[in-house]
């Protein structure tokens, strides 16, 4: 159990810091979403990313990356958060790397691995089509043509899926609605004719898309692994995408808190900073404790995709429950503490408070992870 | 083969020959050894199982070889302790000397007291008690007025303690007292030894809301000790305290062991549906009880890899004896909620002994967060210690 970074790990996790806080602060993110980028990311600063190997980190050396594993991306994930970096991480190496190494055959992994490593590949995972996370609820329809598949319907929270080259996306080749059975994977271009994407702006800004599919025609090789068998991948990179998902929320969480502490220290009422209150400071010691706690299986869930995959389930679940929680708690506590000018858009603490509603939405709620981790366990 | 692979192999027979049959199985809580000058061994297996693992040094393992102790370094603690769970080995000895007055003595006693104290303790030849909170001096525990007087060639202790743990079967006791009353109140207390049987102390068992009586009160009546059982310096004895307190919220929130399985529980007496809890609302604080039960694991195993040699556990303490203690209280209460209206006996027919049972510890657990220092007293040291919220 790695329960401790390593030196490696250590130094790329001061790297990363080094790097974000310099070049993807805060004020970048607020820069984005003041100018209404089309992007909604810097493409010259996801170079930048991809120089210092941050795009092949999971890729293996024989295909041009780093193969540094999960704990790697975590601790680089953990430091956007800190920053509430804009970057296509999560969609492009969290998901899309993921489900290529995952279900990928060695034609395909050839094809997208060394160009997600060069950072010239974005890639986005269209799944979800309701209000609420669940990845077996699939109606989006793929038909058997002659040549391949006929796609059609409609998919919502496709993180950067408006920018996207490439989306895996799930589709039902069989079996009813709810079934895990019968669901596909696809990889279809980003500029396939008959799919129509649509940007959403969402309340954190973070980047992500409504897209259609009208009769959108995919080969035969489009398929990842083996039709009507989607499903199993599918989980496998969600409980990537939780994990790491958790790393970045964990790194939001710590700044919010660290902000908050500084401020109970520096604002004065009554002649006396406001840290010196006692029903502050107990609310405080708490939220460290639950911070500490979920450093603690952030840790552990990461180093268990590489080396204990019987437990990255129950892990995901726990992990991504935890953090969904505790996020949330911290930054509603941050508005809180800070008082009025926590409110204020110009005070940075709003952008936690929405980050983390909509993390907590994305790959299931705690509710949704504590049915599953219930499940996973027998009762 | 590499050194600590042999010490894995060598330790592995040795437990393999030495550890009892008995010993291999859950310890009943009445089964439980603390050793003593009266101490008794409801199962005779416990007393060999207790000699065997004391004459290697094993009931202490990290302590130094010259107070019998077992001289192991880290590494081979971790593997020892491995080993003992493997084969399902039940812990030889229980002792506040071992959790609590052992390592603060190893800190600051003198060579003479070394010698005296620590091979006992190592042996469970003595019981030790904690003479800490006292009527008007819980929380404020810095408050605490039980005096020692100067008499030349030894101390006369006069005073009262409360809430100490098992006072009636101690032997000997470690005791804060008051030896300058004129002095800010954190410097005017020393850390004291001496003899439960000494002339002029008195114990009177306090019954719980539990029915049972693990606490005393202890009352001290011209007691003379003499003036080589102080430890550390004169007036020097809240460092002392404050790191065995350090050391006692290691142990309690160390202590829980799940004999129960909250889901099973539930299953039993609410019934189940495609194999899931019936009452959904109970299972939801099963599944965030038993997430929180494994982050916690994961964090105590994180602080002990962290944690230097030597380094005693510091203001992180404090942490897991709040959430050790709050989450144990959180676990009794889903467990009374699953048995329902069979948790609500007190003794006789109509009720199982399990189900007794349970009733008893979850009215005890309610103290988990009193004892060793309230929750709002944790809370306060994080704050300061860890956060550094001013004053």
């Amino acid at each position: 159990m790695a329960l401790v970074l390593t030196e490696e790990q250590s130094l790329l996790k001061e790297t990363a810091n080094e790097f974000l806080q310099k070049n993807a602060p805060i004020t970048e993110f607020r820069k984005l979403r003041d100018e209404g980028n089309a992007d909604g990311f810097s493409r010259e600063l996801w170079q930048e990313m991809a120089n210092l190997g941050w795009t092949g980190i999971l890729v293996p050396e024989k295909f041009g990356g780093l193969d540094f594993g999960y704990p790697g991306l975590g601790v680089i994930l953990e430091e956007t958060g800190r920053t509430l970096a804009a970057t296509p991480l999560v969609s492009t190496v969290l998901l899309g790397c993921s489900a290529i190494q995952l279900g990928g055959i060695p034609a395909q992994c050839e094809e997208f691995l060394p160009t997600i490593a060069k950072g010239n590949c974005l890639m986005a995972l269209a799944f979800e089509e309701g209000a609420h996370h669940a990845p077996n609820r699939i109606v989006t329809n793929a038909k058997k043509t002659s040549n391949g598949f006929q796609i059609d319907g409609e998919k919502v929270l496709v993180l950067d899926g408006h920018v996207a080259d490439h989306l895996i996306v799930a589709a039902r080749t069989s079996g009813a609605a709810d079934e895990s059975d019968g669901i596909t994977l696809f990889l279809v271009k980003g500029d396939a004719p008959g799919m129509n994407r649509t940007r959403t702006a969402m309340v954190d800004s973070r980047n992500s898309a409504i897209v259609r599919f009208n009769g959108v025609e995919v080969g035969k090789e489009a398929v990842i692994g083996e039709v009507d068998q989607g499903y199993r991948i599918l989980e496998q990179v969600l409980d990537r995408g939780r994990i790491g998902l958790s790393a970045e929320m964990l790194g939001s969480t710590q700044e919010v808190f660290g902000r908050t502490i500084a401020y109970l220290k520096e604002r004065k009422q009554f002649d006396v900073p406001i840290g010196s209150f006692q029903a502050l400071k107990h609310r405080a010691a708490w939220m460290f404790c639950d911070i500490e706690l979920s450093i603690s299986v952030v840790l552990d869930a990461l180093s268990a995709i590489d080396e204990r995959p019987e437990d990255v389930p129950a892990m995901a679940s726990l992990t991504k429950a935890r953090l969904s929680d505790t996020f949330f708690h911290v930054s509603n506590e941050a508005i809180q503490m800070h008082g009025g000018i926590g409110m204020t858009d110009e005070a940075d603490m709003g952008f936690f408070l929405k980050r983390a509603r909509v993390t907590q939405h994305l790959f299931g709620d705690a509710p949704y992870h504590r049915n599953r981790y219930a499940l996973l366990g027998g009762y | 083969m590499e050194a600590i692979e042999k010490f894995r192999i060598e330790t592995r027979e040795w437990l393999e020959a030495n550890c009892l049959d008995s010993m291999r199985t859950p310890q009943p809580e009445n089964e439980v050894v603390w050793g003593g000058r009266n101490a008794s061994f409801k199962n005779p297996d416990s007393k060999v199982w207790l000699e065997r693992m004391a004459e290697r040094g094993w009931t202490a393992p990290m302590w130094p070889k010259q107070y019998g102790g077992g001289g192991l370094n880290k590494a081979e603690f971790k593997i020892l302790r491995e080993e003992m769970a493997a084969l399902k080995c039940r812990s030889p000895l229980a002792s506040f000397g071992l959790s609590m007055l052992g390592p603060v003595l190893l800190e600051f006693a003198d060579e003479h007291q070394k010698m005296e104290h620590l091979p006992k303790i190592v042996k469970g030849e003595i019981r030790w008690c904690q003479g800490y909170s006292e009527p008007g001096s819980g929380s404020d525990l810095a408050g605490l007025q039980t005096r020692a007087e100067d008499m030349g060639d030894h101390y006369l202790v006069n005073g009262q303690k409360v809430w100490t743990s098992y006072a009636n079967h101690a032997d000997w006791i470690f005791c804060l007292v008051r030896t300058d009353p004129t002095a800010k109140k954190q410097s005017g207390i020393s850390f004291l030894l001496f003899d439960m049987n000494d002339p002029g102390v008195e114990t009177r068992p306090i019954k719980l809301i539990s029915g049972s009586s693990p606490f005393c009160e202890v009352f001290f009546d011209n007691v003379k000790v003499p003036k080589r059982n102080l430890v550390g310096q004169l007036n020097g004895g809240w460092t002392i305290a404050k790191r065995l307190l350090e050391h006692e919220r290691a142990m309690i929130s160390d202590m829980w062991s799940e004999t129960y399985s909250l889901e099973g529980l539930a299953k039993e007496y609410l019934g189940e549906q495609d194999e899931q809890i019936s009452d959904p609302l109970l299972r939801d604080r099963i599944a965030q009880l038993n997430m929180n039960t494994q982050a916690f694991q994961l964090t105590l195993d994180r602080a002990t890899e962290e944690l230097k040699s030597g380094k005693g556990p510091g203001a992180a303490s404090a942490m897991f004896k709040l959430y050790g203690t709050e989450q144990n209280k959180s676990r009794y209460e889903i467990l009374i909620s699953s048995l329902g209206a069979q948790s609500l006996g007190w003794s006789g027919d109509g009720f199982s002994r399990k189900e007794l049972g349970i009733t008893r510890e979850w009215l005890r657990s309610r103290g988990n967060s009193i004892e060793g220092g309230t929750s709002e007293v944790q809370l306060n040291i994080i704050a300061k210690r860890i956060l550094n919220l001013p004053d």
